[in-house]
């Protein structure tokens, strides 16, 4: 598999009026086509940031991010972004929210359109306000306004952290199964240890201050993954641990 | 056998309540927004029948019906009122479009902001009487400065509404815009204006009130023709009935368009999430 991602080198630092904090520092990072790479890490260790550079939202760092050996100066179609809220457009209902700039008029996007409302299992809710859409169902919608444009790499920033338990394993597994139907390139950003493992072929762990890569974890398991196998706990366990080396650094009352 | 009770009980129990609130739902807002004015007509009408008040000067709501039915007949009520109402309405377009352009611009761009915005800001404090002579002595006494000073009226409202309203749009979404690669016209079209719609039909509503005002004044610092000279005509022949027509029918036809645009908001604004009340 080719490399579809290739950050090298990538250092941030945000400035203020009195201070500079350094966010990330020397990343390297390659993602292959097809892969399903998890970022984790705790607060402030900078995930969310990597995601918004890959996305070019921030073009303000030194390195370089690349993606299919171009770099990244924009944002663009092929970077699909899905934010930690929806974002959907309030006066647009489903159909018209995953269409947005789209005329749904034209027969092509139409049908694309009511391929997406199928995979995210929206039927029924063409026409709905995202007022009346639950926090599930309006994430999906933003997932398939993503999927819409044939994003090259989907970039998810804590995409179900807002989101019940239950929801949220329910969004796990359409994620997979839209992630296994399309094969589009995934990159997760989460502080969830179990959704990383259940989903990813790969977990990132991230430390903080300044934010680096710490470990880089395979996670060698079959879909679709038991939460209570033994495999699964095993490699939650060894997640867990890599995490846990930093926070024992770290003051006990620090959350 | 409990749960299927239950459950026919609970059917039966919120159909009709539904059938119920819904039919009267639309005439309510009638029904109660009428009480007050036929009180105070009622009262009125008492009163000058009864001789408490004199009818020469405050006229009885029969005497002004009546008058209304001689001037339509007599078509000077029709003719004064479409010269009225095309000159607020040419007023309004001009005004008001250049007041949503504005707030556009000036909306979008921080630049165009520092710019243009002192200059309205200070123009819109000066009282519009006071620049009526003026518009006069330019423009003459004859339609233009009429309907410039309408336009001047409605430009403010409008203005200051879209601006705000585009002000108000959520940042988060101008980010969603540049992640699905909106181009300039679209991200205008598909974010800017219907965001800040609620703001603009807002804004449309004031300039609409603003623009019948500004009528009035125009009309009654000199006209040949119009509701405001037709009041002014019959002030110096003491025809209070005629008066009372021409102040009611600003009242009526500003309501209404007034009620026009509700409806729309209504129509439009149908995605919101807010208050009811």
């Amino acid at each position: 598999m080719s490399a579809i991602l290739s950050i090298t080198d990538v250092s941030k630092t945000f400035h203020n009026e009195t201070s500079s904090t350094h966010v990330l520092s020397r990343l390297n990072l390659t993602v292959n086509e097809g892969d399903f790479v998890t970022v984790i890490g705790p607060s402030g260790c900078g995930k969310s940031t990597l995601l918004k550079l890959i996305a070019g939202l921030d073009t303000d760092y030194t390195g370089a991010v690349n993606i299919e050996g171009k770099k990244v100066e924009r944002p663009s179609q092929d970077k699909g972004f899905i934010f930690q809220e929806h974002r959907l457009f309030p006066w647009l209902n489903v159909e018209g929210n995953i269409a947005a700039d789209l005329p749904l008029r034209k027969p092509e996007v139409r049908k694309r359109v009511d391929e997406l409302i199928r995979l995210v299992k929206l039927e029924g809710f063409e026409k709905a306000y995202p007022r009346q859409l639950s926090g599930g169902m309006s994430q999906r919608v933003a997932i398939a306004r993503a999927l819409l444009r044939n994003p090259k790499v989907l970039l998810l920033d804590e995409p179900f952290g807002a989101l019940d338990a239950f929801t949220r394993a329910h969004l796990q597994d359409a994620l997979l199964d839209i992630w296994q139907t399309n094969r589009t390139t995934m990159v997760l950003v989460t502080h969830d240890i179990d959704e990383a493992v259940f989903l990813s072929n790969r977990v990132i762990v991230m430390d903080a201050r300044p934010g680096r890569i710490k470990a880089v974890i395979p996670v060698d398991l079959p879909y679709p993954r038991r939460r209570t196998g033994t495999a699964f706990q095993d490699i939650r366990t060894h997640l867990l641990r890599s995490l846990e080396h930093h926070e024992s650094e770290e003051p006990s009352y620090t959350i | 056998m409990t749960t299927t009770t239950i459950a026919a009980h609970s059917e039966q129990a919120v159909r009709p309540q539904v059938h119920k609130r819904k039919r009267p739902r639309s005439w309510r807002p009638l029904r109660r927004g009428i009480i007050i004015p036929a009180l105070i007509i009622a009262l009125w009408q008492t009163l000058s029948s009864t001789g408490s008040i004199s009818e020469t000067l405050y006229s009885s709501p029969w005497n002004i019906f009546n008058e209304y039915i001689d001037l339509t007949r007599t078509g000077e009520l029709p003719h004064h009122l479409r010269i009225s109402v095309v000159r607020a309405a040419f007023g309004f377009l001009l005004g008001g479009s250049l007041g949503l352009l504005t707030g556009l611009f000036v909306g979008m761009s921080k630049r165009f902001e520092e710019h243009v915005n002192p200059t309205v800001q200070m123009l819109r404090t000066v009282p519009l009487l006071a620049i009526t002579p003026l518009f006069i002595m330019w423009f003459g006494f004859g339609e233009l400065s009429k309907v410039l000073l309408i336009s001047l009226g409605a430009f403010f409202p409008l203005y200051v509404n879209t601006f705000l309203g585009v002000r108000n749009v959520d940042r988060k979404l101008f980010e969603v815009a540049r992640v699905l690669e909106f181009s300039q016209l679209r991200q205008l079209a598909r974010l800017v204006l219907p965001a800040s719609l609620p703001n603009v039909l807002l804004g449309i509503r004031l300039s609409l009130s603003t623009s019948w005002l500004c009528l009035v004044v125009a009309e009654l610092l000199g006209a040949e023709s119009g509701v405001g000279y037709m009041i002014q005509d019959a002030r110096s022949f003491v025809q209070t009935d005629v008066v009372f027509v021409g102040i009611t029918i600003f009242a009526i036809v500003g309501k209404l368009s007034d009620s026009i645009v509700r409806v729309l908001e209504q129509r439009l604004l149908r995605w919101q999430d807010s208050f009811k009340g």
